[in-house]
């Protein structure tokens, strides 16, 4: 049963316990605030076998203070002003400096109001077991609260409450230290006041109160020397008081007006671009402009100007002299706006501010102009925006940035949201339920950014569910790359065939309603099969060859026919188009066309009728084309193997069968195809690919991560799609010179290839010929280090990088001899063979069977700008559904690992440690690239080390020596899954084991 | 007995908690903003005297900075037929709230829903109260000025309407007395300021002290079922305390009267309010 009662507060005191004023909001309105305020004389001073005190508390300050200072041999407490905790926290935190503290009230909400991250840090503290920290509520007692007189800043009514409280204490603890009769009077300890502001010191003097600096008191203690180089520089000048409302500064310069802009874009004095952020450093950005080689680099946060991923920008270059190179060092966002608050930052210019802008300009300076000046990138500075392209990001809140996470708080919080992506910058936000969204993936989307906020500032979408939890992150994951994934809708189900999954071939003849088979070849009795991925689905290739009486080889690829069903404009064919690609996650599929269709009517199963296009080669035994012929058709699949099993079946001898035979023609002809194509100059590039084996369907639970193995099939399937692609390429485009679908690949500028070139050389020794594909592929083959049977792929991987992504295009909308696909060194190229999963096939076979006459050719394939925006999507959609499907990679690869390090404890080995290789050094750490797991990573190191740019090397001190690592050298790392303490994600974190052990710096 | 719906901080509430978002509602040393500790009621001041206009009662009320007036005229006759009933006397409650109270200024006419829905509660709450079969065909007026609003308007209102209707002599069954407490985290808090009320899930309730029945709840704010137990409990007995001050106010005022009659030379008549009661 609790006591409840009435705390009076007399009339009388009115003037010290209520108060009224009005106040502006940020909005501008006008709003009265009233408060009260109940003196009381049972606040307890904290000291122990205090006379007048009694607590319940058992953590006191001792009795007789700290008596481990020089300056203070009676014993002493210190009472430190707010300035020292804002500056001075990381003394504060040491384990080496605990004096008892007394912790005023007044200082306590002055941390809080100017930086609540800092104000949990002291909050830890003081429930610290080795601190001695006494939290004094000095505004509530009686005799130390004060109010603000006229003419008083907050500072200094601040100021003269800690005094009061100070002289207070002094008074308090000589009464209640009084001699008790027969003993000697002891010296009383003294309260201490700690301040770096001179003028408060000199007041307390006058009032008799001890003071000293903070540095002075730190320099007479026990551990001096270390606890001196705790002390931060700003300690040393006074810090300004924070700047009123009236101080909101801009923090970004204003964006040009936008004829301005294109009238400079037009004249060619301003560049405009895509923004793309640096995802090591983000103070740094690039945009690629087609006025230059390189891309504009952007150094610092005002010349990247508010500019958020996927912008359109518009630039104007410095001159030349200030091109500067690309910063060498990793700068985290996290690491450097720790301390930041999400309420005040960038409204007011406070020494929060002023610390991450120092810290900051440190970070730009540091990457100064000692580069060579080939790697100068020509720089500039963002002065307008022609278009956003803001969308909704998944987020996680930062908990550090709440002011209260208990669940039962109503009020209103500024937050920060941190993007999954590294690309993206902290969103500010306002939000009801912070303390319940905390550990949970959300969706923010960014409202606006305005020029004296340093951060953008956003609303909460909607809450996608627990961090880490499958559901959370796969949705996140589709959102995050903009995939479509809602469910089929109803007018789109209709479009399907009525008699669903009952829908077979109809018989030939009389009973073929639909005219189904007209035009079409029935190829039932060809020996067909299909060879895929095990467990796949959406079957949209068959294959079959076979010897024809003139020695020659008849092969055949056979095609879903998909565009039977997909009619042309129907809502169907729309979502598809829209759709673009089926997007294939580790343990799901999004697929572009309702199922019935992917997996059953359209997938080429074995023993069933199903509509193809054909393509049916008529080739020599050493695989020149004779003729080749496009037709619809009807097979029947005779079977459908895995790679594997198509492998087994060709290399058992004991098998001679039709299909068996026609496996072995295809595997032939493929090898000679390869060998022609190679001999063109096409490139065999390398891309890490791995596979995450699941525990089971349902739990989906990864057990283990290994790389894909190619055989010998697979290259079999790959030669007939590619020379399949091929001949469709050039049949639509001799049809449909200006519309036809096509994809081409271009080749990479030449400067691409410069770092990595030059990284070659140094390191190894290796010169790499870019002039053409043939001789890049030439140079790559000699790439080879004995000692090393991986270097070949992983500098394949790194050249890969350097590439463009191919494309498709209208034929009509570009110049003939760019049409070339660099890496398949052809000179014409399309897709064909997917139409299931790709809608860019759609198109083609739909342009295909107007070629061979066999429908006519929809209105809209006519029309160039209407196959150009269609492709737009597709290209778009086809590269997110990559990025989605490699961070679903990604995400099962850190559950695995987290996997696998806990079976790892559990046997009680250490932890998981793969071998991995640099890619690239930084001032501060190394990129490295576990080829296992095929996961990228960085060790950072958290002081800088010896860093030759020249030679791409860094100096590290080893056990005994020094230790130089360079790139493309083998490393063993120590790959954990840690949590983020702040927004909970899971990161892959990677430390050196050797050649020397990182975790020490 | 009114139902659990209801009733609210007058104020905009988004508005007002922005500035209000750094402070502590309840911080580790186990106080709240204002000083108080967990279980505290403000100050309470209960003024009787006469205010004007020639009401049969008045009394003006403050919970620390939450001040109400509150005038009763009657029992008289009824003006309208309409609501005129044969066996009992009609309750009749306006509130008018001062645009200059809230921490917003802001005009709320008579029509306004929050002012019509807190008169509804307060009408639902004193009709059993109120012994109104004494006074048939009869109507008590009764009118509430909110003049301050630092949260627990609802209990100031109930609070101060007892008070004026025992100074008007209008017979009751008991005392009526209200408290709110709200909840942060697991701590519970009573008495809660605007500040508080803004950010807390929070529930007033009315008791009467003397036969302990509740004939007020209201909640507005979702409030966890596993915490309602104690907080319900602990406004009531919440409601106690305050009910002790209230008893004291109203027998000071008498004490008064009487002692002023006295000197006057004319003895009680004996009409008076306290006898029967306290």
């Amino acid at each position: 049963m609790v006591e409840i009662t009435i705390r009076k507060r007399p009339q009388t005191e009115a003037v010290i316990t209520q108060r009224k004023f009005f106040k502006k909001t940020a909005r501008g309105k006008v709003v009265k605030v009233l408060r009260e305020r109940y003196l009381r004389d049972d606040v307890a001073c904290g000291i122990e076998g205090c006379r007048e005190c009694s607590t319940e508390i058992s953590r006191l300050l001792p009795p007789s203070g700290g008596l481990e200072h020089q300056l203070f041999p009676n014993g002493h407490y210190i009472l430190p002003d707010t300035n020292v905790f804002l500056a001075q926290m990381d003394l504060i935190e040491s384990s080496l400096f605990n004096p008892p503290m007394i912790l005023l009230q007044t200082v306590l909400e002055e941390v809080r109001h100017r930086s609540l991250p800092l104000y949990n840090r002291l909050k830890a503290l003081t429930k610290s077991e080795d601190k001695h920290i006494w939290v004094f509520y000095n505004e509530y007692r009686s005799e130390t609260a004060i109010v603000r007189e006229e003419n008083e800043t907050p500072n200094d009514r601040n100021d003269r409450g800690i005094r009061t409280a100070a002289a207070w204490y002094n008074t308090h603890i000589s009464l209640t230290h009084t001699p008790i009769r027969g003993q000697k009077q002891m010296p009383h300890p003294t309260v201490v006041l700690i301040t770096e502001d001179a003028a408060n010191r000199q007041k307390a003097e006058q009032s008799g109160i001890v003071s000293v600096s903070v540095r002075r008191y730190v320099e007479a203690m026990k551990d001096a020397n270390v606890l001196l180089d705790l002390l931060s520089a700003e300690g040393s000048h006074n810090i300004e008081p924070t700047k009123a409302a009236a101080g909101r500064q801009a923090l970004y310069p204003d964006y040009l007006p936008t004829p301005t802009l294109i009238a400079g874009v037009k004249a060619g004095e301003l560049h405009q671009g895509h923004f793309n952020a640096n995802q090591y450093n983000y103070l740094e950005g690039s945009v690629p402009v087609p006025a230059f080689d390189k891309p504009i680099l952007l150094v610092g946060r005002e010349n990247m100007n508010r500019a958020v991923q996927g912008d359109i920008v518009v630039i104007e270059v410095f001159p030349e002299k200030d091109w500067k190179a690309p910063a060498d060092e990793v700068v985290d966002q996290e690491a450097i706006q720790k301390n930041d608050d999400a309420e005040d930052s960038g409204e007011e210019g406070d020494e929060n501010d002023e610390e991450v802008f120092s810290k900051e300009s440190r970070v730009l300076s540091g990457s100064s102009n000692q580069k060579p000046p080939s790697e100068r990138q020509p720089t500039g500075r963002i002065v307008g925006i022609i278009k956003r392209n803001w969308r909704a990001y998944v987020c996680h809140i930062d908990s550090t940035s709440l002011t209260s996470t208990l669940t039962t708080s109503l009020s209103t919080q500024t937050v920060f949201a941190t993007p999954v992506s590294r690309l993206l910058p902290r969103i500010r936000l306002r939000t009801r339920q912070a303390p319940t969204l905390l550990n949970q993936k959300i969706l923010v989307t960014i409202d606006r950014w305005d020029s004296t906020s340093r951060y953008p500032e956003g609303h909460f979408v909607r809450a996608l569910g627990q961090v880490e939890s499958k559901e959370a992150e796969q949705e996140s994951l589709l959102l995050e790359f903009e995939v479509p994934y809602r469910p089929f809708g109803k007018a789109i189900l209709d479009c399907l065939p009525p008699e669903g999954e009952q829908w077979v071939v109809p018989p030939k003849g009389e009973f073929d309603l639909q005219n189904i088979w007209r035009d079409r070849e029935d190829l039932r009795d060809v020996i067909v099969c299909s060879i895929d991925p095990p467990g796949c689905q959406d079957i949209d290739d068959a294959l079959h060859a076979k010897l024809l009486p003139n020695g020659n080889i008849e092969a055949g690829v056979h095609i879903a026919d998909v565009s039977h069903f997909v009619l042309p404009d129907n809502p169907m064919d729309s979502e598809a188009a829209a759709r673009g690609t089926t997007v294939y996650l580790v343990d799901n599929r999004i697929d572009m066309l309702p199922s019935l269709l992917g997996t059953n009517l359209c997938s080429l199963r074995p023993f069933v009728e199903r509509l193809a296009f054909s393509s049916i080669w008529e080739l020599t035994a050493d695989a020149e084309i004779v003729s080749v012929r496009f037709t619809k058709s009807v097979i029947k699949s005779k079977a459908a193997f895995t790679y594997e099993e198509a492998q087994i079946r060709k290399d058992d001898p004991n098998l001679h069968d039709e299909l068996t035979n026609s496996i072995r023609l295809l595997n032939t002809l493929a090898i000679k195809l390869k060998a022609k194509r190679m001999a063109a100059g096409a490139l065999n590039l390398a891309s890490p690919e791995v596979k995450i084996h699941l525990d089971s369907a349902e739990s989906s639970d990864p057990i283990d991560v290994e790389q894909k193995e190619l055989r010998e099939t697979n290259s079999l399937v790959e030669e007939f799609m590619l020379l399949a692609n091929i001949s469709v390429a050039r049949k639509i485009e001799e049809s449909f010179p200006q519309t036809a679908v096509l994809r081409r690949h271009l080749p990479p500028p030449k400067t691409n290839f410069e770092k990595l070139q030059d990284i070659l050389r140094k390191t190894k020794g290796f010169s790499l010929d870019v002039s053409s594909s043939g001789a890049l592929a030439a140079s790559l083959d000699e790439c080879v280090d004995a000692r090393e049977p991986a270097f070949n792929t992983l500098v394949r991987i790194m050249a890969t990088r350097c590439m463009l992504s191919a494309e498709y295009f209208s034929s009509g909308s570009v110049a003939k001899d760019t049409f070339g696909h660099y890496g398949l060194a052809s000179e014409i190229y399309t897709h064909f063979t997917s139409p299931i999963r790709r809608y860019a096939d759609v198109l083609v076979h739909r342009q295909l069977s107007a070629a061979i006459g066999s429908t006519p050719l929809h209105a809209t394939l006519h029309s160039k700008s209407h196959v150009e925006r269609v492709l737009d999507v597709v290209n778009r959609r086809h590269r997110m559904a990559q990025m989605a499907g490699r961070a679903s990679v990604e995400f099962y690869v850190g559950l695995a690992l987290k996997a696998r390090g806990e079976q790892a404890r559990a046997r009680g080995e250490p932890d998981v440690r793969e071998d991995a290789y640099v890619i690239r050094t930084f001032r501060n750490g190394v990129g490295v690239f576990v080829s296992k797991l095929g996961i990228e990573g960085l060790v950072t190191f958290k002081r800088d080390t010896q860093f030759d740019a020249e030679n791409y090397t860094i100096t590290v001190p080893g056990a005994k020596e020094e230790v130089k690592i360079s790139v493309f050298d083998k490393v063993v790392v120590r790959i954990e899954v840690e949590k983020d303490k702040n927004t909970q994600r899971g990161k892959v974190k990677m430390t050196l084991v050797e050649p020397v052990d990182s975790s020490a710096f | 007995m009114s139902a659990d719906r209801l009733l609210l901080t007058l104020s905009d509430s988004s508005d007002s908690s922005d500035g209000h978002s750094r402070i502590e509602i309840l911080n580790t040393g186990g106080y709240r903003s204002d000083g108080r500790r967990q279980y505290e009621l403000r100050t309470i001041s209960i003024d009787l005297s006469p205010q004007g206009s020639g009401a049969d009662g008045s009394a003006s009320l403050t919970h620390g900075l939450t001040q109400v007036n509150v005038c009763v005229f009657g029992p008289r006759e009824a003006k309208m037929r309409s609501q005129t009933y044969h066996d009992r006397a009609n309750v009749n409650i306006e509130v008018a709230i001062a645009a200059f109270s809230a921490s917003e200024r802001r005009k709320r006419g008579r029509g306004d829903k929050r002012i019509l829905e807190l008169s509804q509660t307060l009408k639902s709450t004193f009709e059993p109260v109120i012994q109104t079969s004494l006074y048939p065909r009869s109507q008590i007026d009764i009118y509430i000025q909110v003049l301050q609003q630092d949260g627990g308007l609802l209990q100031a209102c109930v609070n101060a309407t007892t008070l004026a209707l025992a100074n008007a002599g209008i017979p009751m069954y008991d005392f009526v007395c209200a408290v709110t407490g709200g909840v942060h985290s697991t701590s519970a808090l009573l008495d809660l300021t605007l500040l508080e009320e803004n950010d807390l899930p929070n529930v007033t309730v009315a008791v009467m002290p003397r036969s302990g029945k509740i004939t007020l709840v209201s909640m507005e704010t979702r409030l966890h079922v596993d915490r309602f137990e104690e907080i319900f409990r602990l406004a009531g007995e919440a409601g106690t305390v305050i009910h002790r001050e209230m008893r004291r106010a109203v027998k000071d005022r008498t004490e008064q009267l009487v002692a002023s009659m006295q000197s006057v030379g004319r003895p009680s008549t004996g009409a008076d309010v306290g006898d029967n009661e306290y």
